[in-house]
């Protein structure tokens, strides 16, 4: 278990630090919410009311864009083959990585979420909710992208491909979470059924991610 | 002959072509059968009209889309659980066919749609599904033609294909219920009453048909599949003898 907490230390640590590029992903998520008002207009009665969807396609570009990278510079440095030595498994690994990617990316997403909230004119139980939603949705967008970013080891130049197998298999995280946020504004329909089948996708999309990443991972090497 | 006899190529054309002309014969004898029964003596819909025989060509393609991938699905845990040699030459010839009967199915249902719905397209649970199932097919013949060692290629795309194959009843599951929530005001069934029996068997007729001329499709896509690999090796040993002091690289190798 050590090797595990040191391993989510070390990789925090390296994306938090200058050329980690932790916050690249926050940023891009403030340039999507920035940049749709001027496609579709400064309209605030509309923007509330794509706002929750625009915030949950802004996550998951952030998301699926900042996860290519996961496994690359352990591969270049030699890191993923000493890490295969151990005895750990390694899905282990793949399971350390994400976690630490989402604490160093994911995680400061969702904290500036009430704040980018305002500009898209969200009321207050929609803020709430939004950021509920992407709190529990972002570890699944974030464990499906692992099995992208394990291909664009296998692959080189894998980036474009990535995004195209797994944004299909990211819908049902977007429809949840999109669903429970809306529920939590205009319709009369309840927040919980949505959010409890968005909580059940991370949940299965963690197990799935993981033994699907490290499947890759290990034909990569071989 | 138990199922690791077929791990041999040989063995495997020489079965594929002993069989595969008798299922293209018998997959266009029984559509001649299903479709004069389709465009002939199936009577028109009282409400649809003739359109309704649009459906003899749409509904089969969707069955048979879906068969497509659960097959690719079974041969990617022959590849990944049994390392069976032909699992992936399968599953490779049936990705381009199961997009394309995809493919059938979503023209055929849009040109059904404009006449019934007045629109080529609508946001119906069924049609986003399948539209998400064509998405995936050819994410998976993308991921085929990006890796250029067949091996290895077989292997990444049978995880991602297991990966779909979990992932799919998932977003049907979703799609459903993503529909159900924005119904909007013009509510239309698809798939109506129980169908009327003078329509149901020319459509079960039709639908073995294709099913025939499928596995028939498979069979020359896997021979073809199983002949560029044999040229591909004749090219790589050919090479070799080119410049045998080069040293060779491990195939698959990132260096």
């Amino acid at each position: 278990m050590s090797a595990f907490r040191a391993l989510i230390a070390r990789d925090v640590r390296l994306a938090t630090r200058v050329g980690g590029g932790a916050l690249t992903g926050t940023l891009f998520f403030l340039a999507v919410i920035v940049t749709i008002p001027f496609g579709v207009g400064p309209d605030l009665n509309l923007l509330s009311r794509i706002g929750p969807a625009i915030m949950w396609i802004g996550a998951l570009l952030a998301t699926l864009i900042g996860l290519e990278r996961l496994f690359q510079s352990d591969k270049d440095d030699g890191a993923l083959d000493l890490l295969r030595l151990t005895d750990s498994p390694v899905s282990s690994f793949v399971i350390a990585k994400v976690i630490a990617h989402w604490l160093g990316s994911s995680l400061p997403l969702v904290l500036v979420t009430p704040l980018l909230s305002l500009l898209l004119a969200l009321e207050p139980r929609a803020i709430l909710a939004l950021t509920a939603t992407l709190a529990v949705g972002t570890p699944a967008l974030s464990f499906l992208g692992a099995v992208g970013a394990a291909l664009a080891v296998t692959l080189r130049r894998g980036a474009l491909l990535m995004a195209v197998i797994i944004l299909p298999f990211s819908i049902p995280v977007l429809i949840f979470g999109v669903a429970a946020t809306r529920a939590a504004i205009v319709e009369p329909d309840p927040f919980w059924p949505p959010f409890a089948l968005l909580t059940a996708t991370s949940l299965i999309y963690a197990v799935i991610g993981t033994l699907g990443a490290a499947a890759t991972l290990k034909i990569g090497d071989g | 002959m138990g199922i690791l006899d077929y791990a041999n190529p040989t063995r495997v054309m020489r079965f594929s072509r002993a069989v595969k002309p008798w299922f293209l014969g018998l997959g266009l004898i029984t559509l001649a059968v299903g479709l004069y029964g389709a465009f002939v003596t199936a009577p028109a819909d009282y409400q649809q009209g003739e359109t309704i025989r649009i459906m003899y060509l749409h509904v089969p393609m969707a069955w048979l889309a879906m068969m497509a991938y659960s097959m690719m699905a079974l041969s990617a845990i022959g590849t990944l659980g049994f390392k069976h040699p032909m699992a992936d030459v399968s599953a490779k010839a049936l990705a381009p066919i199961g997009a394309t009967f995809t493919a059938i199915c979503l023209i055929t249902g849009s040109l059904w749609g404009k006449p019934m719905w007045n629109t080529w397209w609508v946001w119906d649970a069924r049609l986003t599904s399948v539209l998400i199932l064509f998405l995936v097919y050819l994410g998976i013949i993308a991921l085929w033609q990006a890796i250029e060692e067949p091996i290895k290629a077989g292997k990444v795309t049978a995880i991602i294909t297991l990966v779909g194959a979990i992932n799919l009843p998932i977003i049907k599951f979703s799609v459903d219920w993503w529909y159900t929530l924005h119904q909007p005001a013009s509510v239309f069934r698809v798939d109506g009453p129980t169908i009327y029996p003078a329509m149901l068997y020319p459509l079960l007729i039709c639908a073995a048909g294709f099913t025939l001329v499928f596995f028939y499709l498979h069979f020359a896509a896997m021979e073809n599949e199983l002949k560029r690999r044999r040229i591909r090796a004749m090219q790589m040993r050919a090479a070799r003898r080119v410049a045998p002091e080069q040293p060779t690289l491990p195939q698959g190798s990132t260096a």
